[in-house]
Formats: C-alpha cells, structure tokens, sequence
C-alpha cells in the first residue's frame, strides 16, 4: 500500500488565486489529530513550501489555525496569472503536490481514529 | 460643511450616529448572472432587507475583461438576474447595489450594466432613479500621481514606472464604499459600480445607517460570496443582519444551514491573511472574532474590528496587451511517442525555431510559445508529484507575437511538425491526431495585469465619478 498522504487525512485541500498575483491553499482537516499532522511545523512549513513549489522561502506565509483545524498558506504567484506560460489560471490545481505528501511516519505509528481512515 | 471627525477612529461622527436599530442585507448570489432561484429571494424579502447587494465582476478569471471592457457573463444571463432583483427592490422599495458592473469593472461595464437596468425599467414599468459610478483611470492623471510620490506598490510589485501606465489598455481604480454612500445620499434607488471592492457593495448602507464598522465589514465579506460560506453553495445566497453589537448571518434557502465553521472558513476563501483585509479606509481584524450557532442554521458573530487606517488608498488594476496568440492543438496516442513525449516536445520546440528562422526570418526573441502537454504534465510540469505514464497526450502550442498574423504565420509553420514530426529513432513520419481543422485558433489580443499598487488619495471618492440617471417613466 502506497505512503498515506496528507490529502488521505484531509478533509478537502483546494488551492486558489487571492487576486492576480498571490496564490493560497487551504487544508481543511477533519478533527485535532488530523490537524496535529498539517500543523506539526516540522513537517508542513514554509521549507517545504519553497521545495515543493519552486517559491522563496522567506515570501511564504503560513497561518496555523486550530479552531477551524485548517492550515492556510499563501505565497506569490510565480507565474502571472494569464500570461503565455500560465497553465492554471485560477491556480486551482495547484493543492495536488500539497496533497501527495507522505505523513511523516511519527504521525502514523500510534492507532488513532485517524489512521482506520486511511 | 464637514462634519466633526471622530477622535478615536477618524469617521465622521455624523456617520456613528445609529438611525436604526439593524441593518439587514440581502445578496442573492456570488456574481450578477450567476442566477438564483426566485424563491430564495422572495424568501430574503421576508427578512425585512434594507439593501440588495451583488458582486458583478473579479479578477479571478484574467486580466481579459479588464483589457477589453467585456463582461465574462452574457447579457442575456445578467438581464435574467437584474430583472429578479429590480422588481424585488422596487417592491421592498430598498437599493440594489451593484459592484464591478461588466467583470471589469470598466466605463463600458457599467454602461453594459445600465442599459441592460433600463431595459428591464422599461418594460417592468419600474420608476426607480439610477445612478452610475465610473472608476476607469487615465494613464496621465495616475503620473501626476506617480510623481508626486503617491502611488506605492503592493507585495509582490515594485515600484511603478510611468511606461507600466502608458502600456495599460485600461486601468482602474477599487472604490470603497464612500462613493456608493455619495451615490445613496444622491437619491439612488439602484446604483451601479464600476471596481468596487467585493465588500463595499454591501458595507455601503450599513455604513450609511450608522452601523459599526468592524461587524460591518466582517459582514461584507462572509457575504461577497453567496452562499459559499453554507454548507449548501449551490442553494442560492445568503442574509445577514448587522447590529451594535455584530451580525447574524443565514443562507436564503431554507434547506440550507450556516454553521460556525462554514462561516468562520469564508475568511479563508481567496484571501491571502484569513485575519486581516484592507480596504480603502482601514483594514478588518478579525483575530478576536467569535462565531457560534444560534441553531441549526444561523451564525452569530461578534469581537470583529475595523481599524482605520491614517492614509486613505485606492488600489489600481490594470492590463497590458503582451501579444496576439493563436493556438494549436493535437493529440497522440502512439505509445512510442507517449512513452518519450517530452523528448519528442523538446524536439517539436527546436525544429519549429529553426523553421521559423528560415521560413520568417524571425529569430527567436521577436515571438514567444509555449508547448504544454496535457495528460502528461500539462498543468503542474516539474512540480507534479505523480510520475505515472499517460496513455495519450494533448499538446497545445500557444504562440505569442506582436501581431496576430504573425502568431498564426509561426503556428502554421508548425503545423506540418505537430501532424508528422517523428522521434529520431523512427523510421516513418507519423500522422498524429490534430484536434480541429483548419487546426490553428486565432485567440487576438493577449493581456496580462500589471499593476499591483495603490494610490494615496486625500478624498476617497474623487477619483470616482457618480452620475445619476432619472426615471425615464417619472
């Protein structure tokens, strides 16, 4: 069985522009233990934001919130919108690296309500 | 004669003052022409509504509608809607708001917007007063403001130069609501936009009526939307009633609920900062903002802030024509091409250069393409995280150049190579699978947004201009 991914865990992760020049991703997860994985800062940081998406670390922005169990982030777009070499105009595509991510195995050890859904 | 100004907060204390108790706000839907059931609006109306209020544009779908002053929603859609809202509006005898009239927002947005209001006036025999609001922006006077040291940019931008105006095709100015506001205290019965932040729309008759403004933009914003921030989008919009003390917030479906979470998450919705929005005057906090349910369809909200901020600002959009494009598309089945299909692109790209050097006589800087192939990568390129191999591949070229002949001249001199091209190794020329015939589409004008900035301005409405449009059956 392939690696479970933060998108097994996840409610819904959708990415989408906020105006022409900035794109955003919101990971909605279901409860506190799925929220643990997609806050846990040593996985889903802005590092990792940068690598996966070819983006500056230091213009990624990042917001952790618990009462929603939803982690946001936000960086500069890195193509335009609309222009020649843009082949996603409302960047509501671009979740899916996010998504494919492997949980780091500390997340995956103990059985949890979560893990029965992956 | 000016009223006194507030110490504490910079707004006008004639504006403080509450004339009524609450404020209710209808919004039928997220876009003018979206479309709506009627019964959800008839719905709203038993609410007791003090406004009607709907976006009409975004930049969400490109910088197109802008560059062009078209409107991404046919007209017949949009009269569908308008003719709804005007009768509604007329029967409740409150205002309709619309914001970014015509996409763009643009001069010809509005008056799309307008012509299509009195169409419907006229034939529902409605005798309402009509005022129009115009933010398009001349290069010139934005240069003045340039030089004076009053135009800053936004992240990611730098700063503006005087050419990135005058390459503009159209440029607008994001009106808050104080030119709606000047527009309502004008007598407007409906009142049309053009860019207009998507909260204004329906911050403007709160603000008016003396609400507070940290509810009121919160408001705004869980409601810019529709009914995005239910658990049932599609259901239609949504009504919320601001107080003194914050706002309530229902879907006008009956079926449909708002849950503190389905609220609470619209803030995230196309926002960059969940907890922070600018607007023209100030920006919205809502850090503190508490949301519960007062049952199983209503949301109560309350704790949100607005700061004002000490310099007023107008944000700018603008685009630019970067080239005419024509585009071509083809598909491939042949496994040996699939299997090394970007081997065979790379190769595409090459002979194509070389044969538009021989054939045009262009060299490679004086156009542009770009060669994307869907089902292979198409969307994400070196950023997919799936390896898995296609089964068949479409590959669309999209050339770009400065003039539309040109675009289709380079697509042409493709043509032959996107129908036979071989893999090096072959031994035969393959025919591949060309999508239409002729296969190039002629796509005009490319545009591309290139302002991200905001104008300093000691007056928010004087770069907005308000006219107002009698009764025709007065």
């Amino acid at each position: 069985m392939p690696d479970p991914t933060l998108g097994d865990f996840a409610t819904e992760i959708r990415s989408k522009n906020a105006g022409p020049f900035w794109v955003t991703m919101d990971t909605f997860m279901p409860d506190e233990t799925g929220y643990a994985i997609a806050a846990d800062e040593d996985f889903v940081n802005e590092r990792l934001i940068s690598r996966l998406y070819g983006v500056p670390a230091d213009t990624v922005q990042i917001f952790r919130i618990p009462a929603l169990n939803v982690v946001k982030i936000s960086f500069p777009r890195p193509v335009t919108q609309a222009s020649l070499r843009d082949r996603d105009i409302h960047a509501g595509q671009h979740h899916v690296p996010l998504a494919a991510l492997p949980v780091p195995a500390r997340h995956l050890t103990t059985p949890t309500e979560s893990d029965t859904r992956v | 004669m000016t009223p006194p100004v507030d110490p504490v907060d910079g707004v006008h204390q004639v504006d403080r003052v509450p004339l009524v108790e609450r404020v209710g706000i209808l919004v039928p839907s997220g876009m003018l022409g979206a479309g709506f059931d009627p019964a959800t609006v008839e719905r709203g109306l038993t609410l007791n509504p003090d406004v009607i209020a709907v976006d009409g544009g975004s930049t969400d779908s490109g910088p197109y509608y802008l560059g062009t002053g078209q409107a991404k929603t046919t007209a017949a859609a949009v009269l569908r809607d308008l003719r709804i809202l005007l009768k509604a509006a007329a029967t409740a005898r409150i205002p309709l708001i619309i914001g970014s009239c015509g996409t763009g927002g643009t001069d010809s947005g509005v008056d799309l917007v307008a012509d299509i209001v009195a169409t419907v006036l006229a034939e529902e025999r409605l005798d309402l007063k009509v005022a129009t609001i115009y933010s398009e922006q001349t290069a010139a006077n934005l240069k003045e403001q340039l030089n004076a040291g009053r135009i800053q940019p936004l992240t990611p931008a730098t700063q503006l130069t005087a050419q990135t105006l005058e390459d503009c095709s159209r440029i607008v100015g994001m009106m808050g609501h104080e030119p709606l506001v000047e527009a309502l205290r004008g007598g407007a019965d409906v009142v049309l936009a053009g860019r207009a932040t998507d909260t204004a729309v329906a911050a403007a008759v709160p603000l008016m009526l003396g609400m507070p403004a940290g509810p009121t933009w919160h408001a705004a914003k869980i409601v810019e939307c529709g009914g995005q921030c239910t658990t049932n989008p599609r259901a239609g919009g949504v009504f919320a009633t601001i107080d003194q003390g914050g706002f309530t917030i229902e879907p006008l479906h009956p079926d449909s609920a708002c849950t503190p979470i389905s609220v609470a998450a619209h803030m995230l919705y196309e926002t960059v900062n969940p907890f922070q929005m600018r607007e023209p005057a100030g920006t919205l906090v809502v850090t503190d903002a508490t949301y519960h349910a007062l049952d199983d369809r209503r949301v109560r909200v309350e704790g949100s802030r607005f700061e004002h901020a000490d310099q007023h600002t107008i944000k700018l959009e603008g685009a630019k024509i970067t080239g005419y494009e024509t585009v071509s598309f083809t598909g491939i089945r042949d496994p040996h091409i699939v299997a090394n299909i970007e081997e065979w692109a790379e190769l595409l790209g090459t002979v194509l250069t070389e044969r538009v050097t021989q054939t045009l006589g262009m060299n490679e800087y004086q156009y542009a393409f770009d060669i994307r192939l869907y089902g292979h990568n198409a969307i994400l390129q070196h950023i997919d995280p799936d390896p898995s191999p296609a089964r068949e591949v479409g590959v669309m070229l999209i050339v770009n150049a400065p003039d539309q002949a040109v675009a289709t001249a380079v697509a042409k001199v493709a043509n032959p190579l996107m129908l036979h091209l071989p893999l090096p190794d072959m031994s035969y020329l393959p025919s591949l699978a060309f999508a239409t015939s002729p296969a190039e589409m002629e796509r005009g004008a490319a545009y591309e947004f290139v302002l991200n900035h905001v104008v300093e301005v000691d007056s928010p409405t004087s770069m907005f201009r308000v006219q107002t449009r009698e009764p025709s059956l007065a």
